[in-house]
């Protein structure tokens, strides 16, 4: 894995040549992590075999444009498929022999080829909708992608952000409480945000004016989260579940045309409000973290509060004031679980959300797309586990609810590798 | 403009760092602060930059008074600073880190980088710089970093400039032509600042000189006083300035390095393809500019550098590839370069500090249980060797000044049987009187037949101590001298120009 150190968009290029000879380093992680993959797949077709043919349906039923379904015979296809990985490795081996790197595409065509593989494995005589795997997909990512925004800024300013996962619970409770009580789901997202900036306050003041170790105070503070909002959920809201906890849900707004786009159009632009608000998120952040006034003395902060202070900005005001942004994006990521999906509060309903919106920070190298993108794989392998589990696939559920836990494990520690995160994440700035 | 100091007193707890200090800097003149370390220069400068708040007395520009709640109240007013340790952000570009705190933005909020990159390029023209705008400064030779806190400060129009040790990290020919920017700074009016230990530099470019001694002013001194008056001045008695050293003795070779490579996490050679041998009752000297490898070198020997090739031994047994432990035993004696991070532990005391590297063997531990009694006596024994200034052997190794610190590393280290002794700037930051007292040591442990390695960026070390000197560029050695060798040449092969050493 190489490692490049994350700052703007446009430095994706290796670490400056300055001159010192490089030694040839052979870093073979990839590769074996790939003929795993090929022998799994291998594992699956000849061993676990299964027959018939798997169709893989493109559209639903009420979609403009239809697309015809995928039949795919799943012998021939297992062939096709190990065959395709096989030269995969093969090619990762002779980049890594040579001491270059395995470029992304090769990743990813790895991945979509071996995940082919494994819906039609898994799906034999059974019809897989691709459209409604998407789709949960993304319902399943959003909450994690406004966590990992709230990641990304937070840690980005220097203050590491545990409290993730206590911010969206605050969230999704304030917004379920308030929304059923308003009947307005626009009310419930304003107390989203307000959950999550209370979280908020709670951790910068601990961390920045007290100076408790950032993580000690994260970790308690989800405790303290968890267990305040189940009390409350017991005591106030089944007392008159009617009145306290039953949310309306935020409509559907399709945009004219996007929405009729094959397989995607569903996916992306005939969401509810929150989901439009992530993509306006994920672009502002992006855009306000690389190429404003607010994102340079951010980043500033983060890697050398310092040298931030000798040219005048006030390191933790900047700190406290990221954080409590951090804290509304994340708060407003809970209200996906209230007022965007379930409908309806229940004791820590997130799950752990939170820790895997976290692994997303580290995957996407703390640089919001990325993050996204880290997000979205999280979300995806989540889905998949619900996919298969309805359509009655015949692969053990004990381990598809492993699934979306070892995609991240393996993400954060095989992929990821060295990397190095904002200089000054997690050091509280003592002026003396 | 004119600068004025009047009064200042700054304390930190019942230490006075700054007592009433008065000071007065006309416009367009160099004025030197010349102390030791820790006589209070760098907290005289944080106060006047706003870092600090004084405890009493005032800071006056063109005869009004000035109050600074922060940095940003010294810049506007037209203070500027480089500092020692550069405040530069490294994964920022030129241009990000010398508009961060006055950016101007176009619409949408947009960064103006051109308007930026146009005000590197202006500066760096008026004064011949050759800095990209675009380049990420955590790529730049430490040399050029310099340049771009100099842009930095310039781009904010500052017309007090204070520089704050700005020549230790330089080669000498980069510090010449740092002297060099200061007089052409000088020459457009601008107010400077110079603050250092060095004398020859003082003696150089100085209008006027100011001596700090323990956070008070002793005395002016002309440029053209001497060296040893300037020395005597700052450390307030008569000191040696040469180390008193017998010809050396060399014996047989003892340590061997052969085609040494160390590579780091990026996979960066950072050591490259180096070979040179050490003898018995010889000092060598690594010479060169920090971050050229001599670090990462030293760490070798000691082997705690996980990736090498090539071979280090020591009386013909192997040291790289084994473990730290193994070294230790083999008899090496390893002064590290940042005592307080690798060569003590703070929160301990001295006699705890002094067994670290025999935590598990006699005398100090038996049966896995510590010997105080015996530790107990080893440390004042130590204590009273090493004439380590402390209330007791019970205090905590971080309450000691830099040179007593450095006293209880020496202790640790030399107290065992040494085949070999390395020293990492050895004396960096620390009082005149303990610079004497560890050069007298490392003359001492040559004479009873140890080969020694120091490794020091400061020449004047390298040149009193050194039988022969290595110098290293770039992670290869440039070339090995004889320890005569004149200080130009020495500049040269320090900047890589390979070849003036014959």
């Amino acid at each position: 894995m190489s490692v490049t150190t994350p700052n703007t968009p446009h430095e994706t290029v290796d670490p400056v040549d300055d001159g010192l000879e490089k030694a040839v380093v052979k870093k073979w992680k990839a590769p074996i992590a790939f003929a795993i993959f090929v022998i799994i797949s291998a594992l699956l077709f000849f061993v676990a075999r299964r027959d018939g043919v798997t169709e893989l349906r493109l559209s639903a039923e009420n979609d403009a444009i239809k697309l015809p379904s995928i039949e795919a015979p799943v012998m021939a296809t297992g062939i096709v498929v190990v065959i395709l990985l096989a030269l995969m490795t093969a090619g990762a081996f002779w980049l890594a022999n040579q001491a270059k790197r395995i470029p992304l595409w090769l990743t990813a065509v790895f991945g979509i080829v071996f995940m082919y593989g494994f819906l039609t494995w898994a799906g034999a005589d059974k019809s897989i909708p691709i459209t409604g795997l998407l789709l949960g997909s993304v319902a399943l990512s959003a909450p994690l992608i406004f966590g990992a925004l709230g990641g990304v800024i937070s840690e980005r300013v220097g203050v590491v952000n545990v409290a993730i996962e206590g911010q969206l619970l605050a969230g999704a409770f304030l917004s379920a409480f308030v929304a059923s009580i308003t009947r307005n789901p626009f009310a419930g997202l304003l107390a989203a945000i307000v959950a999550g900036v209370l979280v908020s306050f709670v951790l910068a003041a601990f961390a920045i004016k007290y100076l408790v170790d950032q993580v000690i105070v994260g970790v308690v503070l989800n405790v303290l989260v968890a267990g305040l909002t189940s009390f409350l959920y017991s005591t106030v809201l089944s007392s008159n579940t009617e009145a306290f906890n039953t949310p309306p849900r935020l409509p559907r707004i399709p945009i004219p045309l996007l929405s009729d786009i094959p397989i995607l159009g569903r996916v992306l632009f005939d969401q509810t409000i929150i989901i439009y608000l992530m993509y306006i998120a994920i672009a502002l952040v992006f855009y306000g973290l690389f190429f404003t006034k607010w994102g340079l003395r951010l980043r500033a902060v983060g890697e050398h509060p310092q040298a931030a202070d000798t040219v005048g900005i006030r390191v933790n005001s900047t700190r406290f004031w990221n954080v409590s942004i951090a804290g509304a994006i994340a708060g407003l990521g809970g209200a996906y679980f209230t007022l965007g999906s379930v409908g309806g509060f229940t004791k820590e309903m997130t799950a752990g959300a939170g820790f895997i919106a976290l692994a997303a920070v580290i995957f996407g190298r703390w640089d919001p797309i990325r993050a996204t993108l880290a997000a979205l794989l999280f979300g995806f392998a989540t889905n998949l586990q619900n996919t298969l589990g309805a359509i009655g696939s015949g692969v053990p559920s004990e381990f598809l609810l492993m699934l979306p836990y070892l995609v991240t494990i393996f993400a954060v520690a095989g992929l990821v590798g060295q990397v190095r995160g904002p200089a000054a994440s997690g050091k509280p700035y003592i002026k003396s | 403009m004119k600068l004025e100091l009047r009064g200042i007193t700054k304390r930190f707890g019942s230490l006075v760092a700054n007592d009433h200090i008065d000071l007065v800097v006309e416009p367009g003149e160099i004025h030197c602060l010349l102390g030791e370390n820790g006589a209070g220069k760098s907290t005289l400068m944080n106060v006047l930059y706003g870092l600090y708040q004084a405890e009493e007395g005032d800071i006056l520009l063109d005869d009004s008074v000035q109050h600074f709640e922060g940095p940003g109240d010294a810049m506007r007013a037209g203070i500027g600073m480089v500092h020692q340790h550069f405040m530069l952000i490294p994964v920022f570009t030129v241009a990000e880190n010398v508009m961060l705190g006055h950016e101007e933005t176009k619409a949408g909020g947009r960064l103006n980088l051109d308007a930026a990159r146009a005000r590197v390029r202006e500066i760096s023209a008026r004064f011949g710089f050759d800095v990209d705008p675009d380049a990420l400064v955590g790529d730049l030779p430490v040399g050029i970093q310099q340049r771009v806190e100099i842009i930095k400060a310039l781009s904010r129009d500052a017309s007090v400039l204070v520089f704050d040790e700005p020549t230790a990290v330089l080669t000498p020919q980069e510090t010449d032509e740092l002297m060099t920017i200061m007089r052409q700074l000088k020459s457009e009016g601008t107010s400077i600042v110079f603050i250092t230990h060095k004398l020859r530099e003082v003696r150089e470019v100085a209008d006027r000189i100011t001596v700090v001694r323990l956070g008070k002013i002793v005395g002016e001194a002309s440029p053209t006083a001497s060296n040893s008056e300037l020395a005597a001045l700052m450390v307030g008695r008569n000191v040696e300035l040469t180390v008193h050293k017998e010809p050396a003795r060399p014996g047989a070779a003892s340590l061997v390095v052969e085609h040494l490579d160390v590579i780091d996490a990026n996979g960066i050679k950072v050591v490259n393809d180096v070979s040179f041998e050490v003898h018995e009752g010889e000092i060598l000297a690594i010479a060169g500019v920090q971050g050229n490898g001599q670090t990462e070198l030293t760490e070798a020997i000691l082997g705690i550098q996980p990736r090498t090739n090539g071979s280090i031994s020591l009386n013909g047994t192997r040291l790289n590839g084994q473990s730290v432990k193994k070294v230790l035993n083999a008899g090496v004696g390893f002064v590290p370069e940042d005592r307080t991070h690798d060569g003590l532990v703070g929160e301990f005391t001295i006699a705890e500090n002094l067994m670290l590297d025999r935590s598990d063997q006699q005398p100090f531990v038996k049966g896995g249980t510590l010997q105080l009694k015996a530790l107990n006596d080893f440390a004042e024994e130590k204590k009273r060797e090493f004439d380590i200034r402390a209330e007791s052997i019970t205090t905590h190794a971080g309450r000691l000044s830099g040179g007593n610190q450095q006293k209880v590393v020496l202790a640790r280290e030399l107290s065992r049987e040494l085949k070999l002794f390395v020293a990492s700037q050895p004396t960096r930051g620390i009082d005149v009187g303990s610079i004497e007292f560890v050069h007298k040591r490392m003359v001492e442990t040559r004479d009873a037949g140890v080969p020694v390695i120091v490794v020091s960026t400061e020449l004047d070390e390298v040149v009193a101590l050194a039988d022969r000197i290595a110098v290293m560029y770039r992670g290869s050695i440039v070339g090995i001298v004889p320890g005569d060798t004149p200080r130009d040449v020495l500049g040269l092969m320090m900047a890589g120009e390979t070849g003036v050493a014959a």
